[in-house]
C-alpha cells in the first residue's frame, strides 16, 4: 500500500522515506510468526497431559527473550541475569505469602521491583568492557543469592520460601494441579510482552539499540545518547525477567535459593545461544528445543542426559547455528529471496545527509 | 474448542476421583522417583537409584497382586523442576507413591502437591527436621539432622569432652546442625564456640587457625558430604590433627561414598550417623555385597540405605493396605517396624518419621579400606525437633 504512491510520484525516494518502509515492512507480522503463536495456543487446547512442561517452556522462553533484549539487542553481555528473575520471585513469593494473593498484582509488584533494581545496577554494569560487565552482572547475581540466603526470616533461606498460596487469576480462573491455567497464563503474559517488545525493536529507539550493539563509538558521533539507551534497556530486560521470576513463583507457589544461582543465568544462555540472539524468537525457540531435549534425554536416560545436551551443543556451534536455519529456509522459495531484497532497502547512507 | 476444554476438565476431574478413592482398582503402582542424577548432588541421586533398583531386584516386582513399576526422574537439584516432575508423574503417570527427594527445599516445593493429590510421598534423603510436618502425606526413611546430631553431642559431654567450638557450613542444615549440637552440649554443661564458613568455594585455614588459638577439646563439624574430603585436608595441613583437638561430627562429613579416597587423614574422626557400610550384621553384609555386586564395586552410604528403606516401607506399606494407596498407604505405612541393614527401624506413627539407632563410630583401617567403625550404639532415637515439640 504504501509502495505504490511513492513509485509514481516522487522521482528517487528519499532515505528517510526507505528507512520508514522498511521499519513498517519488518513491523509487520509474517506468516511464520502467526503460525508460531497459533500453534502455541492450539498447545492449550491439544495437549493437555503436557501443560506442566510447557508452562516451563513459556516462562523460560520469557526469562530469555529478557536476555536477548540486552545482549540480541543492545550487545551487554550478562553472566547474572537470573538476579531479576529471582528477585522477581522472591517479590511475588513474598507477597503471596502475606496475603496479596492477586496474581496479576504481583506480577506488577515483581516487575517494577525488579525494573527498579535492573536500573540501580545499570550503573555499575555499563561500565567497562565485555569481561567486566560478565563480571560485575555474576556478582550482582551472587551477592543477592548470598542476601536471600542470610535473610532466611524473609525468604526461608535454604528451606526456601513455603506456604504461597495464590488466588484466582483475574478472579476467575484457580491454579489447577494439571497447570492448564498456569500454562494459559504464563503464554498470555509472554504473548503480551512478546509483542511489546517486538514493538520496541523496530522502533526507532530499539534502531538506535542496535547501531549501539554494532559500533557504540559511531552510535555516539551520530548522537545517540548511548549510557540512557543502554540503562533504559537494561532496565526493561530486567522487568521482563522480573516478571518470567514471578509467573514461576507463582505457577510453583514455590521460591527456593535457585532462582538466583548461577546455574539459571547460564542457562538461559545456553539457551539463547541455541536459539540464536537479535531476533526475539531466539529466546522461545531456544526455550522450547532445551527444555523438549532435556524431557526426552532425562526421561531415557535419566543419569547421561547432560552428556547429549553437551553434545549436540557442539554440534551446533561446529555446523553454526546460521549454516542449519538457511539450509531449513532453502526449502521454502520466499525465504531465500528476502535477505537480498532486505540487503537493498536501507542504501549506503551519504555522510552529508546524516 | 470450548467443547474440547470441558471435556478436559471432566477428564481432568475423573483422575482426581480415580487418585483419591479408587486407587486399588489398577493393576499397576507406579512409583515416581525423583532424584537428582546430574549436578553437585548427583551421588546422592546415584545411590539411591541404585538401592531401590536393588531392592526391586531382590524382592520381585509384585506385591499385593499389583505389579511394581519405577520411573525414575533427573531434577538436577532444583526445586520447581523437582515439583514440574512430581506433579507430571502424578497427573500423567498417575503414580500411586512419590519417592526421592535429594534435598531439602526439592522436598517442601513438592509437599503440597502430595496432600492436593493425596499421594504418599516417601523423602529418601533429605534431612531438615520440619519437612514431614509440611504434608499428612510425607514419609521419611533417611534421618534427621539433629537425630544424628544430639546423640554426638550427648557422647561428647559423657567422655569428658568440655569445651567445643563448632564450624558448619553457612546454610540451612549446617545452622540446624549448629543449634542442635550447641543446644544439646551447654545443657550439658559444656563450653561451645561457633564458627560458620561459606557454602560455596570454602577456604577452612582462616577458621581453622581460629580452632587452634581457641584450643577446644574437640571440633565439631557439619560440612556437605562433598566438601568434607577438603576440610579434612586441610585439617592436618594445619596440624589440627596432632594438636589434640578431637574431630567429631554428624556422619556426612566421612560420607561412605568418598572416605576411602580421603587417606588417612580421616583416620580418627569420630561421627555419630544412623548408617555405616561397615555395620556388624548379616542384613548390612548381604546388603553391602549385593550392591557392590551391582554396581562396580561402589559401596553403600546412608543415602542409599535411605532408598533402601524407602522401597522396603513402600512394598510393605502396600502388602498392609492390600494394594491400596493414597490415606490407606500412608495410614500402613505408619508404625512400620523392620530390621533395615542398618539395624532396626521403625516409623513413628505421630511423626512419620523415621526412629532408629544411631551410633558412634571412629574411621578406622579394614582390610586396607577406610571404614567408619561402630562403636557404641544409641537405641531407638526420635527426631528430637518434634519430640520436644510434642512434650
Amino acid at each position: 500500500m504504501h509502495a505504490d504512491p511513492i513509485a509514481k510520484s516522487a522521482p528517487p525516494p528519499s532515505t528517510a522515506d526507505l528507512v520508514r518502509r522498511s521499519l513498517v515492512r519488518k513491523g509487520r507480522w509474517g506468516v511464520a510468526e502467526i503460525g508460531f503463536w497459533a500453534v502455541a495456543a492450539a498447545t492449550l487446547f491439544f495437549l493437555p497431559e503436557r501443560h506442566l512442561i510447557l508452562n516451563e517452556i513459556a516462562i523460560i522462553g520469557l526469562f530469555a527473550l529478557s536476555l536477548d533484549l540486552i545482549l540480541g539487542y543492545a550487545g551487554i553481555v550478562s553472566l547474572g541475569h537470573a538476579a531479576f528473575f529471582g528477585f522477581g520471585a522472591y517479590t511475588a513469593g513474598i507477597l503471596a505469602k502475606h496475603g496479596f494473593a492477586d496474581p496479576l498484582l504481583g506480577l506488577g509488584a515483581a516487575a517494577l521491583a525488579a525494573a527498579l533494581l535492573g536500573f540501580v545496577t545499570s550503573f555499575l554494569v555499563l561500565r567497562g568492557t565485555d569481561l567486566t560487565k560478565l563480571m560485575v552482572t555474576l556478582g550482582v547475581a551472587l551477592l543477592l543469592g548470598e542476601i536471600a540466603n542470610q535473610a532466611s526470616w524473609l525468604t526461608g533461606g535454604a528451606d526456601g520460601l513455603q506456604g504461597i498460596s495464590m488466588g484466582p487469576v483475574l478472579g476467575l480462573f484457580e491454579f489447577d494441579i494439571f497447570g492448564t491455567t498456569a500454562y494459559a497464563y504464563s503464554l498470555t503474559v509472554s504473548f503480551l510482552l512478546f509483542i511489546l517488545a517486538r514493538r520496541i525493536v523496530v522502533s526507532p529507539f530499539g534502531l538506535s539499540l542496535r547501531s549501539i550493539r554494532d559500533n557504540p563509538l559511531r552510535a555516539r558521533a551520530v548522537g545517540i545518547p548511548v549510557s540512557r539507551r543502554l540503562v533504559a534497556v537494561y532496565t526493561l530486560a530486567a522487568a521482563y525477567a522480573g516478571v518470567a521470576g514471578a509467573l514461576l513463583a507463582q505457577t510453583t507457589q514455590f521460591v527456593s535459593l535457585d532462582v538466583l544461582a548461577f546455574h539459571r543465568s547460564a542457562d538461559i544462555m545456553l539457551v539463547l545461544v541455541i536459539g540464536g540472539a537479535g531476533y526475539l524468537y531466539g529466546g522461545l525457540l531456544g526455550a522450547i528445543g532445551f527444555k523438549v531435549l532435556q524431557d526426552i534425554l532425562s526421561g531415557w536416560t535419566p543419569q547421561y542426559w547432560q552428556f547429549w545436551i553437551g553434545l549436540i551443543l557442539v554440534v551446533i556451534v561446529l555446523v553454526g547455528r546460521e549454516r542449519l536455519t538457511d539450509k531449513v529456509g532453502a526449502l521454502w522459495p520466499r525465504s531465500r529471496t528476502r535477505p537480498a531484497g532486505q540487503a537493498q532497502v536501507l542504501p549506503a547512507t551519504p555522510a552529508r545527509e546524516v | 474448542m470450548r467443547r474440547r476444554s470441558v471435556l478436559s476438565a471432566a477428564g481432568a476431574a475423573l483422575a482426581i476421583l480415580a487418585f483419591g478413592g479408587t486407587a486399588s482398582g489398577q493393576e499397576v503402582v507406579k512409583i515416581g522417583l525423583i532424584l537428582p542424577m546430574t549436578g553437585p548432588f548427583a551421588s546422592t541421586g546415584r545411590q539411591i537409584e541404585a538401592a531401590a533398583k536393588l531392592y526391586m531386584r531382590q524382592n520381585g516386582d509384585t506385591v499385593a497382586g499389583k505389579t511394581i513399576q519405577l520411573i525414575v526422574k533427573d531434577d538436577t537439584g532444583v526445586a520447581d523442576i523437582t515439583k514440574r516432575l512430581a506433579q507430571e508423574l502424578i497427573v500423567n503417570e498417575k503414580v500411586g507413591v512419590i519417592a526421592g527427594f535429594g534435598l531439602t527445599p526439592l522436598a517442601l516445593a513438592s509437599a503440597p502437591l502430595a496432600t492436593q493429590a493425596k499421594v504418599p510421598a516417601v523423602v529418601m534423603a533429605a534431612a531438615t527436621a520440619t519437612i514431614t510436618e509440611a504434608s499428612p502425606y510425607i514419609v521419611r526413611t533417611s534421618f534427621t539432622l539433629p537425630q544424628a546430631t544430639v546423640p554426638m553431642a550427648n557422647w561428647a559431654s559423657e567422655n569428658g569432652i568440655k569445651k567445643v567450638v563448632t564450624l558448619v557450613s553457612d546454610y540451612g542444615p549446617g545452622i540446624d546442625a549448629e543449634k542442635a549440637f550447641t543446644g544439646a552440649f551447654s545443657a550439658k554443661g559444656g563450653q561451645v564456640e561457633n564458627l560458620r564458613v561459606p557454602l560455596a568455594n570454602p577456604d577452612f585455614s582462616p577458621f581453622l587457625q581460629k580452632v587452634a588459638d581457641a584450643k577446644p577439646d574437640a571440633l565439631f563439624v557439619f560440612v556437605p558430604s562433598g566438601v568434607g574430603a577438603q576440610f579434612m585436608k586441610q585439617f592436618v595441613e594445619r596440624g589440627l590433627d596432632k594438636s589434640g583437638i578431637k574431630l567429631i561430627g554428624p556422619g556426612d562429613v566421612t560420607d561412605d561414598d568418598i572416605l576411602n579416597g580421603m587417606g588417612d587423614v580421616a583416620l580418627g574422626a569420630i561421627t555419630t550417623q544412623h548408617y555405616s557400610a561397615a555395620h556388624d550384621s548379616p542384613e548390612n553384609k548381604a546388603f553391602v555385597e549385593a550392591f557392590k555386586k551391582a554396581n562396580n564395586g561402589m559401596r553403600p552410604n546412608f543415602m542409599a540405605v535411605g532408598g533402601y528403606d524407602g522401597m522396603h516401607l513402600i512394598y510393605e506399606g502396600l502388602k498392609k493396605s492390600n494394594g491400596a494407596g493414597g490415606e490407606a498407604l500412608v495410614n500402613a505405612m505408619k508404625g512400620l517396624s523392620w530390621t533395615s541393614p542398618r539395624g532396626p527401624v521403625s516409623i513413628d506413627p505421630q511423626t512419620r518419621d523415621i526412629v532408629q539407632n544411631i551410633y558412634v563410630r571412629r574411621v578406622e583401617r579394614v582390610n586396607g579400606e577406610l571404614y567408619n567403625v561402630e562403636f557404641a550404639t544409641i537405641p531407638n532415637v526420635k527426631d528430637p525437633v518434634k519430640a520436644a515439640k510434642s512434650n
